[in-house]
């Protein structure tokens, strides 16, 4: 066997069980939702072509999809990052809210008039050292007394968002509203101003920077020293120390970057939807992110996808009302976080098992070949 | 040993036909793995035959025979990764075997789960102990088959019962401590006597001398030989030969998940069956058996006393431990370019903590470190590393290795900042050192992309090696550098040492094996209590010597 079919074999066997569970995962969330959609005494096919139609079927819905998962990628991102140096950063939450007030008050303190080239990049560093700031607390917390990130981020979010809102209602707010004034500059173009098509959806020019963010993660991660050493230190941190690497910095710095990439999402809302920010604004998407990395294996690539695949979830909800509730939706991507989460081990080990049989077979053959030979 | 009749192992049909001791019958002539007509399977306590397991694209074993009688304590060797550990858990019913049978005590058992082993009486006791460290001993025997009065347990009737059975097989330990309380050995009989406790006639410890000291070895042997006298079987996995010899009355050898030989202890030799085990002869090997040294054109003469300016210089260095009580004290020596400085001792001597000092992993509380007179006292481990000291650590699990790391990866572990060009990792870079290094250190599978997790021990181990030794270093310091590994790395390992001191370079060897410490240092010194027993030129040593400053009797 040459060292490049195997090396193929290799990459091959790698994209399957990367591939594979995520899929697998989908199948089964499939078929649970069949079996609900026939107790409501409707249709599959009529709810899931209704459900791919206001989604990806129009450019109206599609966008709202990429709207969505603008935000979701960035919460993805947050996690997958914390995760990778073993820490759980369940802040997305307070961290994206943190962010888009951030984003929204810079946008405020800048002069009318300032060019989007400049006010939108400011924004978003702004809601980036917020976001950043707020995962800081857990961040050091935990790499100086060993106080359990999770705990802290959780807590956290409470503690955020009650200042926020206080903040907002006792200082901030537009009379009888829940937001703060309009922005004086920062605001993002939406898609539907260079594509008449999108009319109506909320998807902004936002999402260039949640994909770069992705593309950067992953840069950062796989090919840089930095990466090395946080990937180290999540997956053995006495090893890592013992190649030279400080855990309580990496700890740190994994929390801040993965806060900052949290409130990057706050930017989608403020700059490129509401100009504003808004109480309540993206509910939800922090802990939904948590949902979005697990589908996408903490991997940058796989939670693009995996936050277009909840968002189209979610819009395709309100799509599918008409037939049955929204909240089956909410079933479904409840079953797809289960299935990823209990069936992936499962079919990697099928694999695994397949590829050993395979393997048996060829070891067989070239046994006997030899012995022919000899 | 001239009285020892040789086998030849590397044949199948290995076993003298006339050799019988009084401990163990070894069955006639046969094929292993082929089952033998003996009707009298009643005095099997296991056999296993033609046992196939497979995970993934690794074949554990692949047709391996194990046959012992009732009543015998059966050695079970071989290299890492020669599938003894998968073996015994197919047969303690952790692992479902792919092909094969299983039969304990007569009855067919293939494919038997945990609970069947247990009730069955196959009991294990694993290289790691598992057991619940805030619970007391008889809790912790008891635990999963308590006795119960009412909803709540009986423990005064569990004490009772711990130290009655500690009393009947002679495991002494107190059933009313912590088991975090407890010293390794003293935890490894809590492990033996949980098994007991289960009624387990068949006794299966998995290398269990790994973590203990010589004098506890001793009465792990004598706890063996009253449980084998009263009727029970053991079943001993381990790679030292020395402790095969002394113990067992029956050896199987396995080999790349094959059995490849069964001999009589008494009808063999320490050679035979590193031979068997490796499949070739071994040389070195035969030095780490106590009274077997070997001479070679290594063993140079002692250098002299470091005179000149000694490579590594601790001065008055003071260690905590990580609860704040005194590991090291006040210790002072030299190790000069060219010497190995062995450091023997029981574990836990503050052995760990020195190392940790001097790699810059544990801060010192006092004292000074100088490496060829510059004080890297303060140094981070990054810092240590590029002024010349190389480190291969205690653990390769825990630190020498990130599992999960490619070799590729794990061999630029700690040096990951020389391997960065302008845009970050610089992967040609580290690509063509994983193939320079692969074949200087013949780690097996050549292939750089594979995870450090899918290697034999001895495979791991020589990434460590590979990367502390394959690049320039002044001062190493190794920590059981051949701790679990099998015996033809050991040797390699060993070599490369030796290779390593005559190129000048100064070592500090840290070995829980009194026997590899005799064998590869120039001056040796027993530490005990965190300091220095004894210094003394390793010419004047031999084990009956450093005993006593081991246990502190002559501290």
């Amino acid at each position: 066997m040459s060292a490049g079919t195997r090396t193929g074999i290799a990459f091959r066997r790698h994209l399957e069980e990367t591939l594979l569970p995520p899929l697998v995962a989908l199948v089964v969330a499939m078929v649970v939702g069949d079996m609900l959609i026939l107790s409501y005494g409707q249709s599959p096919s009529t709810v899931y072509r209704l459900l791919i139609d206001g989604t990806w079927g129009n450019a109206y819905g599609f966008g709202q999809v990429i709207y969505k998962a603008t935000t979701l990628t960035c919460t993805g991102l947050a996690f997958a990052l914390a995760a990778r140096a073993g820490l759980f950063n369940v802040g997305a939450e307070g961290q994206l809210a943190m962010g888009g007030f951030a984003a929204a008050l810079a946008g405020l303190a800048l002069p009318v008039g300032t060019p989007m080239f400049v006010a939108a990049p400011i924004c978003a560093i702004a809601a980036m050292i917020a976001g950043g700031a707020t995962a800081a607390v857990p961040g050091v917390l935990r790499a100086k007394f060993g106080a359990s990130e999770v705990i802290v981020t959780i807590m956290l979010n409470f503690v955020v968002l009650a200042l926020l809102n206080y903040t907002i209602t006792a200082h901030l707010h537009v009379p009888e509203t829940l937001h703060t004034p309009e922005m004086h500059a920062g605001t993002v173009e939406r898609l539907s101003d260079s594509f008449a098509s999108f009319h109506g959806s909320a998807a902004n020019w936002t999402l260039v920077a949640a994909i770069f963010a992705a593309l950067g993660v992953w840069y950062f991660l796989f090919r840089s020293k930095g990466g090395y050493e946080l990937r180290a230190v999540g997956l053995q941190p006495d090893a890592a120390e013992y190649g030279g690497v400080s855990v309580s910095g990496v700890m740190i710095r994994a929390m801040v970057w993965s806060g900052a990439i949290a409130g990057l999402g706050g930017i989608n809302f403020v700059l490129g939807y509401k100009g504003y920010y808004e109480e309540g604004f993206a509910a939800g998407s922090g802990f939904l992110g948590i949902a979005v990395a697990l589908v996408g294996r903490n991997h940058p690539i796989g939670i693009l996808f995996a936050a277009l695949l909840f968002a189209t979830l979610s819009q395709g909800g309100l799509a599918v009302n008409a037939l049955v509730p929204k909240q089956l939706v909410d079933i479904l991507q409840a079953v797809v976080i289960l299935a990823v989460a209990t069936a992936v081990p499962e079919v990697q080990r099928e694999l695994r098992a397949a590829a050993a049989s395979v393997a048996r077979t060829t070891a067989g053959v070239n046994a006997s070949n030899a012995k022919a030979q000899s | 040993m001239s009285n020892y009749q040789k086998g030849s192992p590397d044949d199948a049909e290995a076993v003298p036909p006339n050799v019988e001791s009084q401990f163990s019958v070894v069955p006639p002539r046969q094929r292993v793995g082929v089952a033998t007509d003996d009707s009298s399977s009643a005095a099997w306590a296991v056999r296993m035959l033609n046992v196939t397991k497979s995970f993934g694209s690794i074949h554990a074993n692949m047709g391996a025979s194990l046959e012992v009688r009732v009543g015998e304590i059966h050695a079970l060797v071989g290299e890492n990764g020669a599938g003894k550990s998968t073996l015994m858990r197919v047969l303690a019913g952790l692992y479902a075997p792919d092909a094969g049978t299983v039969e304990v005590l007569g009855r067919d058992v293939s494919g038997w789960k945990t609970t069947d082993a247990i009730a069955a009486g196959v009991g294990m006791v694993h290289q790691h102990f598992m057991l619940v460290p805030t619970l007391t001993v008889a809790e912790n025997v008891v635990l999963g088959m308590e006795p119960m009065s009412g909803l709540t347990l009986d423990k005064g009737k569990a004490l009772a019962d711990v130290r009655a059975l500690s009393a009947r097989t002679g495991l002494a330990v107190d059933a009313e401590r912590r088991v975090s309380d407890l010293s390794v050995g003293e935890a490894q009989r809590v492990e033996i006597l949980k098994a007991l406790y289960r009624g387990a006639r068949v006794l299966i410890l998995d290398e269990p001398t790994a973590v203990l000291s010589p004098p506890e070895t001793r009465e792990l042997w004598q706890v063996l030989r009253t449980l084998r006298d009263a009727g029970n079987t053991v079943i001993l996995i381990t790679h030292k030969l020395d402790e095969v010899i002394e113990i067992s009355s029956a050896i199987t050898v396995m080999r790349t998940g094959r059995t490849v030989a069964r001999l009589n202890t008494h009808a063999t030799t320490p050679r035979d069956i590193a031979r068997a085990m490796v499949g070739r002869d071994v040389s070195l090997a035969l030095d780490m058996i106590p009274g077997v040294r070997i001479t070679s054109e290594h063993e140079a003469p002692m250098p002299p006393e470091p005179t000149g300016p000694a490579a590594l210089r601790i001065d008055g260095l003071t260690v905590s431990t990580d609860r704040n009580t005194l590991a090291v004290n006040k210790l002072s020596f030299a190790i000069a370019p060219g010497e190995v400085f062995g450091i023997a001792g029981v574990e836990g001597n503050g052995q760990t903590e020195l190392l940790e000092a001097l790699a810059g992993l544990r801060r010192a509380r006092s004292g000074k470190i100088l490496l060829e007179n510059v004080d890297i006292t303060q140094h981070n481990v990054r810092d240590r590393a590029d002024a010349g000291l190389s480190h291969i650590p205690e653990d390769r699990h825990r630190r020498g290795l990130v599992l999960d790391y490619s070799i590729a990866d794990n061999l630029i572990l700690g040096r990951q900042h020389r391997f960065t060009s302008a845009t970050g990792l610089d992967h040609h870079k580290i690509a063509s050192e994983a193939r320079n290094q692969i074949q200087a250190f013949d780690i097996r599978p050549p292939e750089p992309q594979v995870p450090a997790r899918a290697l034999s021990g001895g495979n791991q181990q020589k990434i460590v090696i590979a990367r502390e030794m394959g690049r320039p270093f002044r001062v190493l310091l190794a920590a059981q550098p051949t701790r679990g590994v099998d015996v033809g790395a050991i040797e390699f390992i060993h070599a490369q040492l030796r290779k390593a001191r005559d190129a000048g370079k100064a070592i500090l060897l840290v070995s829980a094996d009194l026997a590899e410490v005799l064998a590869l240092s120039d001056r040796i010194a027993v530490m005990y209590g965190g300091q220095f027993a004894c210094v003394l030129p390793a010419a004047d040593c031999d084990a009956e010597r450093l005993g006593p400053y081991m246990t502190g009797a002559n501290g």
